[in-house]
């Protein structure tokens, strides 16, 4: 068994007024020095057996298609 | 003559009732389809309602993308089924990729719900041929994440082709990119609207009556 992360972030280019709204409570907090926030989401998927070359391109057909948008969406698969 | 519109309802669609109410105060039948059937069920339209379907996991609409009933609805949009998806229902089609672009947060962070002012600029779609282009409607709004984002690229496209189909007067309510309120696909039987027309068909509900001319689909321009 393995463990597969998948970090689905929002595009650069798009606004994330969630991310926003954390920036903008930090000074409300007294945390200082943090500029910017973005906010992503965290997939933990447990793969049976070994993760093959082409169990890979399955986890990033499932990071593509569903975990994620493109239009709006990046992601990134790990493997542990 | 009076048409058979299906409107699907999903687990978390809020305003499939009124949608069926609206198709038959504009003199249609209205039939209920289900978000787990395998056929449309001989429907002349589709109408995708607005709500929360799935509970918005995921990303709103991504999840109802792969339910049975989308394979039918977007087999019969490419044979020419006019398709209307409205707030959520405008999510679906665009994780679909029916429509381009996508639906994020409102830039303000809360929840708007207002009586709308729209600019109708394509009255040549299968839902928009009851409007005159350049006509203002009134119709509510109420959405959280109905922010309409697409890459210059495609919205350029968007405004050459003519497929911006209502744009946002006086108030942009959620920060949509260009005040787009709706769009269609190139050839104009799919239409994607943030705001309600189902929820201003009859006097005395709602801000009046200028929504109904979205549900008086004329024989002509379906199929």
């Amino acid at each position: 068994m393995a463990r597969v992360v998948v970090d689905v972030m929002l595009k650069p280019e798009i606004l994330d007024p969630q991310g926003k709204a954390v920036a903008g409570a930090l000074p409300r907090l007294g945390f200082e020095g943090v500029s910017d926030v973005r906010q992503g989401k965290r997939f933990e998927l447990e793969v049976d057996g070994e993760v093959t070359d082409e169990r890979l391109e399955q986890l990033h057909e499932i990071a593509g298609t569903l975990l994620s948008n493109p239009v709006i969406e990046d992601y990134q698969v790990h493997v542990s | 003559m009076s048409l058979r519109i299906g409107v699907v309802t999903f687990p978390g669609s809020l305003d499939d009732v009124d949608a069926r109410r609206a198709v038959e105060v504009a003199g249609h039948e209205a039939v209920a389809l289900w978000h787990g059937d395998h056929d449309l069920r001989r429907v002349d339209a589709v109408v995708l309602p607005g709500g929360f379907s799935y509970g918005d996991y995921l990303r709103c609409g991504a999840i109802s993308r792969f339910a049975p009933v989308m394979r039918e609805v977007v087999a019969g949009a490419a044979r020419g089924l006019p398709v209307l998806g409205i707030c959520n229902g405008f999510q679906i089609l665009c994780e679909s990729h029916l429509l381009p672009g996508a639906l994020v947060r409102n830039q303000a962070m809360r929840f708007v719900c207002r009586d709308q002012r729209l600019g109708i600029e394509n009255a040549a779609t299968a839902w928009t041929a009851a409007y005159q282009a350049g006509q203002e409607i009134v119709v509510p709004l109420k959405n959280g994440e109905g922010c309409y984002v697409a890459d210059e690229h495609t919205l350029d496209e968007l405004e050459g082709e003519r497929r911006v189909v209502a744009r946002y007067l006086e108030v942009n309510p959620n920060g949509s990119m260009r005040d787009i309120a709706g769009i269609t696909n190139a050839r104009g039987n799919v239409v994607g609207l943030m705001p309600h027309p189902e929820h201003a068909v009859e006097p005395g509900f709602g801000p009046g009556t200028d929504g109904l001319g979205f549900f008086t689909l004329v024989e002509a321009l379906v199929g």
